[in-house]
């Protein structure tokens, strides 16, 4: 009798499990995922460099969330119970935070799925309401795809839209953004920083232009938010977008800023229920929400912090790349930009062989929604880039979990293989040998 | 009050750093350690005891949030990163 019983008691206290993701098949690296080659170590996973295309979740934003992802999962649309309660204030906080971080009000912000739903709601919604007064629209070449896409679609709807170019350093020229108005100008959208190559935009002097004129301004702050300072009334925004997964917050969310005084009107995408204050119908995700709101927080506390140590790495990164290396270019202007974002251009060498030899790092070249299309960035093109840099271009991300040994390690890793590509290319040969390689005639066989 | 003794402190940032050693993700690993040291570090020469008290419950709620996170992390674990070698960090 006692010894079943003993026997039941070993059986039912295994002790403290390890689960970890090898012993099962399931979430972790597929067959197709690189690791170091011939180490024999197994598939140890690369450095992550790419902060532009996402960012890891803080763990103090991770932290804040569960609680609504296992116990608090009411809806918070829900007016007749706790559960809907507590969801409700636990959004309400977050819109707080959101609202906090950029000098708004919370009835100011609306939560979305990103910040292309924000571009786009904030874009062809202002349009869409004032369409039978104002019917252009300024914006720039450098623009995130879904804010040029969603220009290209009002002007199938019979808006005019000018796309200003952009001078060498990848900064707009003010002149030429205040030649461009017109009597029926409704909307200027320009970003705040570029997620391609990091330059920061005059945001101060555009907001100052367009409120002299009574047009609405729209910045796409997905990679400024959180990172600089921002103040919509500083800077005199009316929208402004805003993504969770660019702030170490988490992906599928996003908010957009809407200025009510003066009072900015938008037609709303998505019809339904009227949540949102009508302009984005749909339940709101509670732990998303929450996320991005603890992000929006973790990130006004850390931001003086983040900044002095990324620009710091970035110092360092570019310094000792280019003092081992000649002919490197970097695209943007040097002052005026993020420093956690740089672009850099290796003459002679073909940007996919080395984003492929650099196969321990995890790196892009141009933005993560083209890298699919073999065509060079149309950021590189509009800052005039050459065609044969804008193919050797490589983006380095530096973010708030970057270590030194990271960046020292792809530095190192980034010029061993730059000189190796070189010694293969007959046209570094060429350079190497005094040849001008745009005076060479190349004919054909 | 007794809440903000020296010895207090000490003991706290012993224990945040130590809980912070058992990250399993690199860089969370070594943001946590980081920033840890960075923090206690900036604050040394405070003397106004509200503030100290603000900032010792601050870390109380920090030390509770990386041993949360530093179990899930073990949970969910993965493989270590390129650069880890066997005495790194």
């Amino acid at each position: 009798m006692l010894l079943w019983r003993r026997l039941a008691a070993l059986r039912a206290a295994p002790g403290p499990r390890r689960l970890s993701v090898a012993a099962r098949p399931g979430p972790g690296p597929g067959p197709s995922s690189p690791g170091p080659s011939g180490d024999g170590d197994g598939a140890l996973r690369p450095l992550y460099m790419d902060v532009q295309a996402t960012t890891p979740l803080d763990p103090r934003v991770l932290d804040s969330m569960l609680p609504y992802l296992t116990a608090y999962y009411g809806n918070p649309h829900s007016r007749t119970h706790a559960y809907g309660w507590e969801s409700e204030a636990a959004v309400e906080k977050a819109r707080q935070q959101v609202a906090d971080l950029i000098g708004a009000d919370s009835r100011e912000i609306i939560f979305t799925s990103g910040a292309t739903e924000s571009n786009n709601m904030a874009i062809k919604g202002v349009a869409r309401f004032y369409k039978s007064r104002n019917k252009h629209i300024i914006t720039t070449q450098t623009e995130h795809k879904c804010v040029l896409d969603s220009c290209r679609s009002l002007e199938a709807e019979g808006f005019r839209v000018t796309y200003l170019p952009v001078q060498k350093n990848g900064l707009i020229d003010l002149k030429e953004l205040e030649a461009a108005f017109q009597p029926d100008t409704g909307l200027v959208s320009v970003m705040t920083v570029n997620n391609e190559i990091g330059v920061k935009q005059p945001i101060h002097d555009i907001g100052e232009i367009c409120r002299a004129r009574k047009v609405f301004f729209h910045t796409d702050a997905a990679q400024a938010i959180g990172k600089i300072p921002m103040d919509v009334n500083d800077m005199k925004i009316d929208l402004m977008s805003i993504s969770g997964h660019k702030i170490y917050g988490p992906k599928g969310v996003g908010a957009v800023y809407v200025r009510r005084r003066p009072r900015v009107r938008l037609e709303p995408l998505q019809s339904g229920g009227g949540q949102e204050r009508g302009l984005r119908s749909g339940t709101v995700p509670t732990p998303l929400a929450v996320g991005l709101g603890a992000a929006c927080e973790v990130a006004q506390q850390e931001m003086e912090y983040d900044h002095k140590r990324i620009s710091q790495l970035a110092e360092r990164l570019v310094t000792k790349i280019m003092s081992e290396v000649p002919d490197v270019v970097m695209n943007g202007d040097k002052e005026h930009r993020y420093p956690g974002c740089i672009n850099l251009s290796f003459a002679y060498v073909e940007g996919e062989s080395l984003l492929m030899a650099l196969k321990d790092v995890a790196l892009s070249s141009g933005s993560a929604c083209t890298s699919a299309s073999l065509e060079p960035s149309y950021v590189l093109r509009a800052i005039g880039t050459d065609e044969d840099l804008a193919h050797s271009s490589i983006r380095f991300g530096i973010g708030r979990f970057t270590t030194e040994e990271e960046v020292d390690y792809t530095v190192q890793k980034c010029i061993q293989h730059v000189k190796r590509l070189r010694e293969m290319s007959p046209l570094w040969e060429m350079v190497q040998d005094g040849i001008d390689l745009k005076s060479i005639k190349w004919t054909q066989h | 009050m007794a809440a903000a003794s020296r010895a207090q402190v000490l003991r706290l940032y012993r224990a945040l750093l130590r809980e912070s050693q058992r990250f399993g993700g690199y860089n969370y690993r070594t943001y946590a350690i980081r920033r840890i040291r960075d923090a206690f570090r900036e604050n040394k020469n405070i003397t106004d005891s509200e503030k100290i008290e603000e900032l010792v419950n601050k870390a109380k709620a920090n030390l509770e949030i990386i041993h949360r996170q530093v179990t899930i992390g073990q949970l969910y674990s993965t493989q270590k990163l390129v650069i880890e070698s066997p005495g790194n960090t």
